[in-house]
């Protein structure tokens, strides 16, 4: 059994009981993605598995046999920065930075989901395309917490890259 | 967290197969069941994964839909067919947790995921009846602003927590389920229980039950669909109470009219009585307050939550105008 965390293939923990997290941070040394509240309501844990942001910490490490698994740790390339890393620099989207990797993950996921059109508690027409209008994009947000409040900053940066796509 | 064994199940039969087994649970999203496990509150030794079962939405013969217990949530509040026939489900769904716990929570685990409170959580400083039978209810004294006002008992004053369950109570959708007894339907009405001296018992489920769908037939002509939630902050919090209705006019008048409450009773709240003062009449704001008092004539509130049936009537008048005069989605 085996798991594809940022393309590289690792194995799952022989103990079921494991997280999704934990296996990330204790198992395979991934420190980047955050438990806050291990209980499904902060966002700090976010990643992405085959694109789906989901939270790792209610997640058991068994359940995603084969599945690809994207951490913060596999965003930037060769090139530098992943845009929306940068642009979280640009824009203050952090203060101590815990909770910026559950951010921006979720950031990713959110796009994908906005581009294939699912609606949000705030869209008013259940059947159009979706814009990323700041009102959007803090109802899709809502499952990530700052406690240092750059929820401005966030938003900001979030805008930048997805709304406006200017590459930072 | 308790020991125990992983499988995952290849289709319906194998899973039933395991679950059979005294201790098994079956699990889905993991986003109630892995955080009770934790608080060692659960303690099953089998885990069966039922989220590589079928997982499709398909349209039934007569209009309505068949979904499968392990579509994801999100999969299926952005389902065409759901966001154009049944807006009330989308908009239940979409006012419920977080994208991330949407994207892996089950229609299987949304129904079945505890009733419950913070006391039932609070295994260490509270007693609750819930969890350790016959230990206590220590909510009925105690802050109980979120608890029920309907249909609880002594024994247990808890809510059900899902938003898309109370969508489907005013839907008259239909439970699948497949067991050692064989398959058979419950209306959805009937799935969850009221409290009574067995408050462990949140479903009518037997041991080893699986639930495989949920049916929601088709919708009369011309009838509209909404869903309210009122909550303590604008997103990603649990409903203080919700409304979810829909609407038949003929005319200005009410030919057909299903209600469900949440937030309000140990199930989601078929308001049966509010349906039966509502039709025939014309909307008007006295009109549902006059029907959601007839529900709630027999409310008892607690210390706490006495603002629960005020608010649960003028959010259902404020559904019912909107969808009166063809606003709501
Ligand atoms: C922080 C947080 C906030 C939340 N906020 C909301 C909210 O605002 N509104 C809301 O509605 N919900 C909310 N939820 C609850 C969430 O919707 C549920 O946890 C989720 O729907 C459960 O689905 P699951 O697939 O993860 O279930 P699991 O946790 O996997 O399972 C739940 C139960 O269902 C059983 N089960 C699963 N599938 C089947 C099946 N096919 N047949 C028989 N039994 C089965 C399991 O054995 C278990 O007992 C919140 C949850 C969290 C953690
Ligand atoms: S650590 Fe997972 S949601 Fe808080
Ligand atoms: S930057 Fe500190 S928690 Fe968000």
């Amino acid at each position: 059994m085996s798991l594809f965390v940022n393309g590289a293939q690792v194995p799952a923990p022989t103990d079921p009981r494991v997280s999704l997290l934990d296996h990330l941070r204790e198992g395979l040394h991934l420190t980047g993605t955050k438990k806050g509240c291990n209980q499904g309501a902060c966002g700090a844990c976010t990643v992405l598995v085959d694109g789906e942001r989901i939270l790792s910490c209610l997640a058991l490490a068994v359940q995603f046999d084969g599945r690809q698994i994207t951490t913060i740790e596999g965003l930037a390339s060769e090139e530098g920065l992943h845009p929306l890393q940068a642009a979280f620099i640009e824009h203050d989207g952090f203060q101590c930075g815990y909770c910026t990797p559950g951010q921006i993950c979720s950031a990713i996921g959110m796009a994908a989901e906005a581009q294939r059109g699912v609606p949000s508690h705030v869209t008013d027409d259940l059947g159009g395309t979706i814009t990323l209008t700041r009102e959007e994009i803090q109802e899709r947000m809502s499952g990530n917490l700052c406690r240092c409040g750059a929820h401005n900053g966030i938003v900001e940066a979030i805008q930048a890259v997805l709304v406006e796509g200017v590459p930072a | 967290m308790n020991p125990f064994q992983y499988a995952r199940a290849d289709d319906a039969a194998d899973a039933l197969r395991r679950g059979a087994i005294s201790g098994a649970a079956y699990l889905g999203g993991g986003t109630n069941l892995v955080d009770l496990m934790r608080e060692t509150i659960a303690r099953p030794d089998q885990l069966i994964d039922v989220t590589g079962l079928p997982a499709t939405i398909a349209e039934t013969d007569d209009g309505g839909l068949l979904i499968d217990a392990a579509v994801r949530n999100t999969a299926l509040a952005e389902h065409p067919a759901v966001r154009m026939r049944y807006p009330v489900l989308s908009r239940a769904i979409l006012a419920g947790a977080s994208a991330q716990i949407r994207n892996m929570a089950t229609v299987g685990g949304n129904l079945l995921q505890r009733t419950r409170c913070t006391y039932f959580y609070d295994a260490e400083g509270a007693r609750c009846n819930k969890r350790t039978p016959g230990s206590g209810c220590d909510a009925r004294e105690g802050f109980n602003r979120i608890h029920a006002v309907l249909g609880a008992s002594d024994a247990c004053v808890a809510t059900h927590p899902s938003d898309m369950c109370v969508a489907l109570a005013a839907l008259d959708a239909t439970v699948h389920v497949d067991g050692a007894e064989g398959q058979r339907t419950i209306p959805f009405a009937d799935l969850h229980r009221l409290p009574g001296d067995q408050p462990d018992r949140d479903t009518v489920l037997r041991d080893g039950e699986l639930i495989t769908a949920i049916a929601l037939p088709a919708l009369p002509t011309g009838a509209r669909s909404a869903y309210r939630k009122v909550r303590d902050r604008a997103s990603y919090a649990f409903a203080l109470v919700s409304v979810a209705a829909v609407l038949q006019l003929e005319g200005d008048r009410v030919v057909d009219v299903r209600i469900a409450f949440g937030g309000v009773a140990h199930k989601p709240w078929r308001a049966t009585k509010a349906e039966a003062a509502l039709r025939g009449q014309t909307i008007t704001q006295q009109v549902v307050l006059d029907a959601a008092a007839a529900e709630f004539a027999e409310a008892r509130p607690l210390r706490d939550n006495a603002f629960k049936p005020a608010l649960v009537a003028r959010t259902l008048a404020a559904v019912l105008t909107d969808l009166a005069r063809g606003e709501a989605a």
